[in-house]
């Protein structure tokens, strides 16, 4: 297990996060600029998260099996789990993505 | 069944035989329908069958958007009916998306729509210019998440995207306990929606389709039975009793010239139907033979249904009493179908006898014993079935030939097929076997004949091997009093 955060949050390896969104909506907005912040906050370039616009990449879409915008994917660690919606909970985005708070 | 001409809007061919007659030419063009039926029913057969058909026929490509099957799995389960997924995917004119998703890997974590499926789908279709749209079954979507909300907007915004695509759609769906299917899709879709039934009654299965709702357009409120063989999906359309088919003024032989005349007119009209009645082993298939042979020599194609006798068996049983068979089925003028009467329902056998009357276009139909697949529909539908095959023989102008088993008292014991189709036949002939001086004595009267005279009398017949010999009248006066 590796410590890559400060002390607060605990992660087992990179997370490797793929956000998919369908253009400029005010969804994809909201979800980016939610992602960003946990990430920065929380998790110390101990990630790595690339955004795709479905509409520039629809093959993607199928391809990745996104059914709901927006759609975060947790490629690493395992298990893969797909996180939808604008990320506005917080909590269950933590849970989500696997990440353990330390107390 | 005419087209219906008062329909505003376009119509496009369902691909599925019989359902562009019953739904006056086919789906709305361009707008959504929806199939819903329960487990089993052949909900997904219908979407597959609606493109298949809709490329090698129309031309026009189709995107299977499949919530559930994969791609693998929907191409194996029809490859048996001759759709061949891969090729049509291979050329470009199919394309489907396996819509894949495990509630478990799924997290809600605020608001989202279903924006990327509409991503998906709309690649799908531009990525090969199509024209038809099949999702089957996009309600198991509900499955995978618990804003139930969401998805019935997206969904209903979906549906008016469709529309607005310009592709005609058909949208699956599983029956709902109260509803037509379980989220209530049909209230969203206002324009055409299918039912697909499938029961088993009385240990035999039956399929039958409904057409619930077609807005603006006049349709068919039965049940038509519809059935699955290896040609895929075909739907029974019921012609409606018209009596408006031609009439022919020829006169054919019944195949005994003996028999012949006893009628008026020295045989039977063409095109018309011949009813016999009679009890275990009065000679109704020996009779019915005679019409088979009769009708190949004058090289007309022939359909034999038998329902007793393996054609086989049946062919040599008449050589017995001189008919040979053989030499027609050699040169297939004549093509006889055997099969169980429980095998199937009352709809599969009509449907088939349908489907073999299209394939082989005969002039000639005979079927033995028609009680037969009365013994196996509930009394209500048999009389609809019977004069639904009449009238469609009597449309296409062909010589009928029934024979019914009747029992042992004759007439007096009417008969659930002489109630069904004695008014219905043209001609009536009811064969008796009577004890007379310790000896089986059989009996031959023409009941009716519409159109013209006949002999009333009962005749006395023997069966040699050289066939049906008619004895002469005036010896058994006594018999005639009897059967009255």
């Amino acid at each position: 297990m590796k410590d890559t955060s400060k002390d607060k949050f605990i992660v087992e390896g990179k997370l490797v996060l793929q956000l998919y969104v369908s253009g400029m909506s005010q969804k994809s907005m909201e979800a980016i600029e939610n992602i960003k912040r946990l990430c920065d906050e929380h998790l110390q370039g101990a990630f790595n998260l690339e955004i795709i616009d479905l509409y520039k990449n629809p093959d993607l879409a199928s391809q990745q099996q996104i059914i709901f915008s927006p759609s975060l994917v947790k490629q690493l660690p395992l298990p893969k789990k797909t996180l939808i919606g604008t990320f506005s909970d917080t909590e269950k985005t933590i849970k989500g993505l696997g990440i353990v708070i330390k107390e | 069944m005419k087209q219906i001409s008062n329909d505003v809007f376009p119509k496009i061919s369902t691909g599925i035989d019989g359902l562009d007659e019953v739904t006056g030419g086919g789906f709305p063009k361009d707008r959504p329908t929806i199939v819903c039926g329960s487990a089993g029913c052949g909900k997904t057969l219908f979407g597959i069958q609606f493109l298949a058909k809709g490329i090698s026929e129309h031309n026009e490509p189709g995107v299977f958007m499949s919530f559930e099957e994969s791609k693998t799995d929907l191409a194996q389960n029809v490859r048996s009916l001759g759709i061949d997924l891969e090729k049509l995917i291979a050329d470009k004119k199919l394309r489907i998306d396996h819509v894949q998703f495990e509630r478990s890997e799924i997290e809600e974590t605020g608001e989202y729509d279903l924006e990327a499926l509409f991503i998906r789908l709309n690649h799908a279709i531009e990525s090969i210019g199509a024209k038809r749209v099949v999702l089957d079954t996009i309600e198991s979507l509900f499955g995978g998440i618990d804003n139930a909300a969401v998805l019935r907007s997206e969904i209903r915004r979906l549906f008016r995207w469709l529309k607005e695509k310009g592709v005609t759609a058909v949208i699956t769906g599983e029956r709902g306990d109260k509803t037509l299917t379980r989220q209530g899709l049909e209230e969203y879709v206002s324009d055409c929606v299918i039912l697909l039934d499938f029961r088993v009654i009385d240990q035999i299965a039956t399929r039958r389709l409904r057409i619930v709702k077609y807005r603006g357009s006049t349709h068919g409120t039965n049940e038509y039975p519809f059935l699955i063989d290896e040609n895929g999906i075909s739907v029974l359309p019921i012609t409606s009793l018209k009596l408006d088919h031609k009439i022919y003024k020829q006169i054919i032989s019944t195949g005994l010239a003996e028999i012949d005349g006893l009628f008026s007119k020295a045989g039977v009209y063409k095109g018309s139907s011949i009813l016999v009645t009679g009890s275990a082993g009065t000679a109704k298939t020996i009779l019915a033979s005679y019409f088979t042979q009769e009708s190949c020599r004058r090289n007309e194609q022939t359909l034999y249904f038998a329902f007793e006798e393996s054609p086989e068996q049946l062919v040599r049983n008449v050589q017995s009493v001189g008919i040979n068979l053989n030499p027609f089925v050699r040169s297939k003028k004549l093509i006889i179908h055997s099969s169980r009467p429980s095998l199937q329902g009352l709809e599969m056998h009509l449907l088939i006898l349908y489907k073999m009357i299209e394939q082989y276009k005969p002039q000639t139909v005979i079927v033995d014993p028609i009680s037969s697949l009365i013994s196996i529909g509930t009394a209500g539908e048999v009389r609809d079935m019977l004069v639904r095959l009449i009238d469609l023989l009597k449309i296409k102008g062909i010589n009928a030939f029934f024979t019914s088993l009747t029992h042992e008292e004759g007439l007096d014991q009417k008969d659930q097929t002489v109630n069904a189709i004695s008014s219905l036949a043209d001609t009536w002939i009811d064969l008796g076997n009577i004890k007379q001086d310790n000896q089986r004595v059989r009996n031959f009267r023409v009941v009716k004949s519409r159109g013209m005279g006949h002999e009333t009398e009962t005749r006395q017949f023997i069966i040699t091997d050289k066939g049906i010999k008619l004895l002469g009248t005036k010896e058994n006066s006594e018999n005639n009093k009897k059967s009255k």
